[in-house]
């Protein structure tokens, strides 16, 4: 069995806080749509690699590439990610998004959390740090957010 | 992920995600999902491929016309990879007999990783930063030849964060040599299986579980798939 496949095998069972409803957001059309990227790859612009905010997250310039990957877990490919940010963190992609009109903007600022949390009931997250970002957002007019992990 | 999903759209925000692990997915029931069964590590699929980036990002986003939620769709193409065969890379010969393996491997490696850092002016070995890793080196060498780990004066997850340069410093110097993007954990493979340096850390995970380190000092050492020392 590969790595990957011993991973997924290991963590598809995990424990999922229990929202109980899937609330939903009616997304507006994405040629007017102001787009962030969400990551939970740990990434930070600090120039530290290292992160210390449990489930706490961290503003990311939209023009900022030169980014240190934090997240704690070594268990899953780095390379891509060295060569090319974009495998899983898309914000060029999104530049060209909206340089082709396909989305309307890009948010000044994208987020980072780092997944992988031992906590499964996310506390924190769903009930500060969650809602702080979500604030943040939309205070900059974000509408649709994308979701990426590692 | 999926709890910032419903997070956020409980507070008016559109979401969709990119799902790598479908069953989490299944049970969270976030509202929009596109599962990639892409190796870990690169949910957009391949590196240096926009157009096939941009193919994944149109399937995700064109989620958000779903109204039927929860959605979790499969984007339609997969990518296997066998990341347990090593990147072949040539190493440089024995340098310094005086130097313990590892050390002089690192040596050696040096020129290729500052070729790559000139070029690009970005590294991931900034925990530490380069220059210290010939001295964490030796560390390691005397924690994986029984001495204790407390000598190093680093707390537990420092010394765990050793590891993680040292893995970025020859992922980086993989990029270099290889001249093209390895398949997905193929240069983790390279380094634990062929180097020098993949030896020590082995070792020094081996030492560290024998004398019961706090889990953030050993577990860097050894990523899952990596066979033990």
């Amino acid at each position: 069995m590969s790595s990957d496949a011993e991973l997924r095998r290991t963590y598809e069972g995990v424990d999922a806080y229990d929202f109980g409803t899937t609330a939903a957001t009616v997304a507006p059309p994405l040629a007017g749509a102001r787009v962030a990227i969400v990551t939970t790859a740990g990434l930070q612009a600090d120039g530290t690699g290292h992160w210390d905010l449990g489930q706490g997250f961290v503003t990311l310039p939209a023009d900022a590439r030169d980014l240190q990957l934090a997240h704690v877990s070594v268990n899953f490919d780095r390379t891509g990610l060295l060569a090319d940010l974009n495998v899983a963190y898309p914000a060029d992609r999104l530049d060209e998004l909206a340089a082709r009109g396909v989305i309307g903007s890009v948010a000044t600022n994208h987020l980072a959390f780092m997944g992988a949390q031992t906590d499964h009931t996310l506390t924190t997250l769903r009930l500060d740090t969650g809602p702080a970002a979500a604030r943040q957002l939309l205070d900059d007019g974000v509408d649709v957010v994308l979701l990426t992990p590692v | 992920m999926s709890a910032l999903a419903h997070v956020f759209e409980q507070a008016g925000l559109a979401t969709v995600g990119l799902s790598i692990m479908r069953g989490q997915a299944e049970r969270a029931r976030p509202p929009r999902m596109l599962h990639v069964e892409f190796p870990l590590g690169r949910p957009l699929g391949r590196p240096g491929d926009a157009a096939f980036q941009h193919r994944v990002l149109a399937a995700a986003l064109a989620l958000l016309e779903r109204t039927d939620v929860p959605v979790l769709e499969d984007f339609g193409e997969t990518i296997v990879e066998d990341g347990d065969t090593p990147l072949a890379c040539a190493l440089p010969p024995r340098h310094d007999p005086a130097l313990p393996p590892a050390l002089d491997e690192l040596n050696g490696l040096l020129p290729a990783w500052r070729r790559r850092f000139e070029a690009t002016g970005r590294t991931q070995v900034v925990r530490f930063g380069v220059d210290a890793l010939p001295g964490l080196v030796r560390h390691l060498v005397t924690i994986a030849d029984g001495g204790p780990w407390e000598d190093t004066g680093l707390e537990p997850a420092a010394l765990g964060r050793v590891a993680v340069d040292l893995r970025a410093f020859y992922e980086e110097v993989a990029l270099e040599l290889a001249a093209h993007t390895p398949a997905a954990r193929q240069s983790e493979s390279w380094l634990y299986r062929d180097t020098e340096m993949g030896a020590l850390l082995r070792r020094v995970h081996a030492a560290l579980r024998a004398a019961e380190a706090p889990r953030p000092a050993w577990s860097p050492y050894l990523p899952v798939g990596q066979p033990p020392a």
